[in-house]
Order: C-alpha cells, then structure tokens, then sequence
C-alpha cells in the first residue's frame, strides 16, 4: 500500500516544473497549452483513475484527493483532473480515451454553458441529462468569456449526434466534477493560508510586521479555519469514489465553495492593494477560488439538494451526518 | 497547514457501544421535554451519571487497572456523541470523565489514581475545575488564590468563579499560586485536589439568564488542606493546563451543543409539510456544516488516539464549531419567525430561546474565541 504523500508528491513536481505561475500567465494571455499538456500526459497521471484491469493505476479516495488538491493548489491551467475523470469513464464503458485534454460539461443541445478551461481543452466529454458525449472542442460554438486572463470558454453544442457516447454515472456528471472543484478550491485555500501568512510576517507598517495587528491574526486564524473545512469537507467528496452520493457531493461543494469566497476576500484584506494587481499573482489563486465555487453549483445549489434530502428523512442529524456525509 | 488532520473513519470495533447507550438512554431520559436535553452537557442527574458509570460508559480512555475501559478516544466520541445526540443530563461526571481522571493518571501518584480514579469510573464522584477568578478569565496565569504550606500541607485563601456544578461536586481542582508573586505568571503555579467539604469552603451558586444555577462562586478561607492535594510537582500547574488543553477543545461537545434545537426544528418543518427551496437550502446548509465539523472532530479524536496534544488544531475546531453552534439559533429563529402564522408548539419555543440565550457562553467556556484564534495564528507562523 503505497502511501499518498508518495504518489502526490512526483505529482507536485511535474506540476510545478510543467506549469509554474509563468506558464499559468503565458497561457491566460493566449499562449500554446500543448507542449506543457505533453509534459503532464507523459507522466502517466491522466490514468490514475483509470482501473488497473485497464491499465491505470486504480486509485481512489484520500489518493484521488491528495492528487485534485494538488491541482488547485498549483493552479494548473490545464483541465488534468478533468482529464483523470473522463479517461476513467470511458475506460469503465471500454471506451479508448482520445489524445489530448477533455474538459466536462453539463449541457443539452443548443444550452449556453461556461466550460472551465473550455478555452485550452481539445475535447469535452458533455452530459446531457441521458448520456455522456465525447465531443472535440471544434465541434462547439466557443466564445471567450471576456474576462481578463479567464480560461474557460462559453459554449454550445448544436447536437452531439456521431459523438461517442456512453452511459452516465448515477451521480451524474456535474456531481463529480463539482468533487474535483471542492479539492481544487481546498488546494488553493491552502496555499493562500501559507502565503497570507509569510506576506503578514514581512510587511512592516508602523515598525512592526503588520501580523503583529490582533484584528488582522483574528481574520487570518479564520481562513485556516475555512481553509481545513474545505479540505476536510472534500475529502469527504473523494472518500465515495467515483460515483459519491448526494449527500457526500452536498458536504463537499457546499462547505468548499462558501469557504472559497471568504478565503478569498481575507487573503485581499491581508495583501492591501497590491494583491488587486495584475502583476501581483495573488489574483491567479482567488479569480480561480471564485470560477471552483461558481462551477458545478454554488452553495446554494448543493444545500438545495442535500436540504430536501434531510428532509425525507427520519434520521436524527447526527444519525443523518454519520450515515450519509462521512 | 495542520495536514495531520485528514478524514478517518470511526473503526467499526467500537460501534456495539453505539448500540448499547442508546438503549441505556432510552430506558432513563426520553421522557425529558426537549428544551432540558437543550440544556446538552450542562445538564445535571447524578442518578444518570452513576448509571451510565455502573454500565461501563464511563472512565473509557483509562487504563482497567483504575476501573476504566482502556477503549481509547474514538470509544469515547462514540458514546459522547449519543449521549449529546439526545442531550443527556451528562453535567455531573462530564469534567471528572474528561479532564480531572485523565490528569490524574498522567501527573497523580499511584495513591491518588487508586482513591479517585476507580470511582471517577464508576460515576460515584464528581470533580468541578477552578481555574477563573474575577480578576482572571482570559489571563488565567494572572490567578490570585493562593497555597501556604503548612506543618501538615497546605493552606488556601483566594476565590474562583464561574466554576460548574461547584455545589454539586465533591472535589475541586484548582489552578493557585503556591510560590512566588503575580509577577511571575505561569511560574509558581499547581494545581491541587481540593475536598469540597473541608471548613473554609463556601460555594454560592450564580444563576445564569435562563435561569438555571449550575456556575458557583467559591471561597477559600483558611482552608486546610493535606500534603497529598498536590498534584504532580509544585509549580507544574500551569504544564497540567496545557497538557489537559486538547481534551478539553477537541471534543464533539465544541460543535452539538446546539444540536437537540436542530432536530426539534427539522422535526418541526416535517409535522408541517414545509419543504420549499428556501427551507431546504437552510436545512441543507447547517447539515453540511455540521457533517463536516463532525469529520473534522473525528479528525482531531484520530490524533488523541495516536498519542499526540493537537492543541492548535483542537482551538480551531473549537472555534470553527462554536460559531456553528452560535449560528445555529439565529438562522432557525429567522425562519420560524419568517413564518408568522406557521404554529411552533412551546416546547419548540422554549428550546430556541434557551439555545439562543446561551449560545453567546459556547464562545466564552473553554477558551474565549479571540484567545483561541491568537492561538491559531501563532499555529500559522504569524509571529
């Protein structure tokens, strides 16, 4: 049994040598994804969900977790864990994945839909509420969204006739995508607590590091307070595998996404006004927090679904909680 | 930060105890309303408490030599959580239970283990904790009550306050000054077992807003007291405070003290048919949060089990569950008030208020927010 810190820790490596913040700026302003794709497909990662009866690595829960966070945390440009998904799902419908990235959608035909990194994708694996659609990018309309530096892309299929298709997990499509954005929101968090607080500790305003001031230390202890909820709330998404129930999904994206927004607005209040540059790569980390916490449903959206499930049901919260979000 | 927390399931070893208080509880409690079981763990019922010690429920992380059950921590959430799932008048051996038997193993000697750690187990005594003074809460180190020794042990003078169940305990221990002066802090301090019934004590119950007496005042004036009161080395009280520090945080009593509201409440929204998208993204809400501050103190039981203090990341669950708990009332207010004409029965009622006028004290007991996340910054590296 191999232990996670020694699967994601080559991970991290490849990641921060294949696409260090550089390369994240190079690609938000239009530059080539390709050679940078090849550097992460090399290394056999894109099948670490893919069974091992298919040739993949087989791996699922905290590892699958360790691996999404990792993503977030290092702001990958580049639709990996996507790609992780997809590769499994077709593998699971024996299905031999294309070459190339796949980002995923939830659209019917002729729906306007905002696709994560839509705008560097070659393929998109779509579901339309029956089935599961393998479509390359080209055959989309594709706008960019016309926000500065965003890599997802406004799309629409006009029909996904003569795609591959094949059958849609249980839990349906947004459900797992929405885990992997709850594990990228918890990596960036984490990230942000580190570099929030080193930033505290060596700013000085009135002859002191400005992480002297109680009220800022109050405001940073709850980012870490946030920022352990979201990773331990994804976790909880991962834990199910890759078809997770309802509730688990809920917990995950729910907790991770409000988290996301306070997250992001202490690590501003923390930097002051150079983190609103564009030059400062604060901004990489938390337009990122804010496109996970509105993909694949809000909070609001998540708590929807949980809430009426909770409802049907006899259970004591506690029994509710230990039975169905853990 | 603080990657040793990470998901963990309960082991399935432990979960026939599940079971077992549940069917304990059922025979004793359910026929209490639930605005008491709101009361959560400041609920007192000594018949309860010697009960749930003669079934083997309590002393569960101490060693069977000393009558405990040596299961360890995750044996222990277990049967915590059913008995705050269903707000069990738990009050009595809840501090002797959690804190008082734990010290004593880890710093008494082998005399004091043997006089109170069996029957600590057995849920036959009761310990309160004297650590604030009216001129120490926050800064406790600056405590004021303080131990001469004298021919025959030592002699105390001073007062606490704000201690629980102080007149319904049979021991005190108590965090004084035995040398040295104000000016040395934590540096002079011990902690002593203190009988409750020796001459010079004089309790006064406080009574809270809700109207309950479970907080005391307690006067020390001359009380004599023998050599074997201390605990450990003299001046090691304020180490004790420390060590005692992730028992006292970690636990699922941080994030359920509001939890018998909750389940009145969805209990409530079913009797009256209201399931709309503003009620369930309310009731999906809290249980989001609440499933992940339950992993999140499983999380922190995890490091309890493996042996480690996990003070940082206790304060933080701590806190991060507090505010849960403190939120709690507020939303579940604004509903039902959202609703006028929507009838809530008066046991419901009862149950809101007394949460809501509490719920300010979940932040306050154990270690105030602000000091917590002082803490939690510190845990950072912000210098």
């Amino acid at each position: 049994m191999i232990a996670i810190h020694e699967i994601v820790e080559p991970f991290g490596r490849i990641l921060t040598s294949a696409v260090p913040t550089s390369v994240v700026r190079a690609i938000e302003r239009g530059g080539n994804a390709n050679v940078f794709w090849a550097k992460i497909a090399g290394s056999g990662y894109l099948d670490a969900l893919v069974s091992e009866e298919a040739g993949g690595a087989g791996l699922y829960g905290l590892s699958v977790h360790a691996l999404w966070q990792e993503l977030g945390r290092q702001i990958v440009p580049l639709p990996v864990g996507e790609t992780m998904i997809a590769r499994a799902l077709l593998a699971d419908a024996g299905v031999s994945a294309p070459n190339g990235s796949i980002a995923l959608a939830v659209a019917t035909p002729g729906q306007d839909v905002i696709v994560s990194l839509g705008r560097v994708a070659d393929n998109v694996l779509v579901d339309d509420g029956s089935h599961l659609h393998l479509v390359h990018a080209t055959r989309a309309h594709i706008e960019p969204t016309g926000i500065v530096g965003d890599l997802a892309a406004r799309m629409h299929w006009d029909s996904f006739d003569g795609s591959i298709q094949i059958d849609q997990p249980e839990c349906g499509l947004r459900a797992i995508t929405a885990v992997l954005r709850a594990a990228q929101i918890a990596g960036a968090a984490d990230h942000l607590v580190t570099v929030t607080a080193a930033y505290c500790n060596e700013r000085i305003q009135f002859g002191k590091p400005i992480g002297r001031q109680q009220a800022l230390q109050q405001s940073i202890a709850v980012m870490a307070e946030d920022a352990l909820a979201a990773r331990i709330a994804s976790q909880i998404g991962c834990a199910a595998g890759l078809n997770p129930p309802l509730a688990a999904v809920a917990c995950a994206k729910s907790v991770a996404s409000a988290s996301a927004a306070r997250i992001a607005a202490i690590a501003h209040a923390a930097h002051g006004a150079i983190g609103i540059s564009l030059e400062h790569d604060l901004q990489l980390y938390t337009r990122r927090l804010h496109e996970w916490r509105l993909s694949e449903g809000s909070e609001a959206y998540w708590n929807n679904l949980l809430g009426g499930e909770r409802l049907q049901s006899c259970e004591g919260t506690i029994d509710f909680a230990r039975l169905h979000c853990s | 930060m603080f990657n040793n927390l990470n998901l963990v399931a309960l082991p399935p070893e432990h979960e026939e105890l599940r079971l077992g208080i549940r069917a304990l509880i059922a025979d004793t409690i359910t026929d209490l309303p639930s605005d008491r079981r709101a009361r959560s763990w400041a609920g007192f019922d000594a018949d309860f408490s010697r009960r749930l010690g003669a079934e083997g429920y309590l002393g569960l992380t101490l060693p069977k030599a000393y009558g405990g059950g040596e299961r360890g921590p995750f044996a222990r959430f277990i049967v915590v959580e059913e008995l705050l799932s269903a707000g069990a008048p738990v009050a009595a051996h809840w501090i002797a239970d959690r804190q008082s038997a734990p010290l004593i193993l880890n710093f008494g000697t082998e005399e004091q283990r043997q006089a109170f750690i069996p029957r600590i187990c057995k849920g036959q005594l009761f310990f309160c904790i004297g650590m604030s003074e009216p001129g120490a809460g926050s800064d406790l180190a600056s405590v004021r009550t303080r131990a001469e020794r004298t021919q025959t042990g030592w002699r105390l003078n001073g007062q606490k306050i704000w201690t629980t169940n102080a007149m319904h305990s049979d021991y005190m221990i108590a965090l004084v000054r035995t040398t040295g002066t104000a000016a040395d802090r934590q540096n002079g301090l011990s902690q002593l077992i203190i009988d409750l019934k020796s001459p010079g004590v004089t309790i006064r119950p406080v009574v809270d807003l809700a109207g309950d007496a479970h907080f005391a005042e307690v006067f020390f004036t001359d009380v004599d007291l023998p050599h074997e009161a201390l605990i450990g080395a003299e001046g090691e009280g304020w180490r004790q405070v420390l060590a005692e520090l992730a028992f006292e945080r970690s636990g699922p009593e941080r994030i359920y003290s509001s939890v018998v509201l909750m389940d009145a409440w969805i209990r409530h929204l079913q009797a009256v048919g209201r399931k709309d998208s503003g009620t369930r993204m309310l009731v999906g809400d809290l249980t989001a949060r609440l499933g992940v501050l339950r992993a999140m103190s499983i999380a922190c039981t995890a490091r309890l089990e493996a042996g480690e203090s996990p003070v940082v990341e206790a304060s933080l669950v701590k806190d991060l569950g507090t505010s849960f708990e403190q939120e709690l009332p507020l939303r579940i207010g604004d509903d039902l008030a959202a609703h006028p004409d929507e009838p809530v029965d008066a046991e419901l009622h009862r149950t809101l208020l007394y949460v809501t006028h509490l719920a300010p004290s979940f932040s306050l007991r154990g270690g105030t927010r602000e000091i917590l996340r002082g803490i939690i910054a510190r845990g950072i590296g912000l210098r």
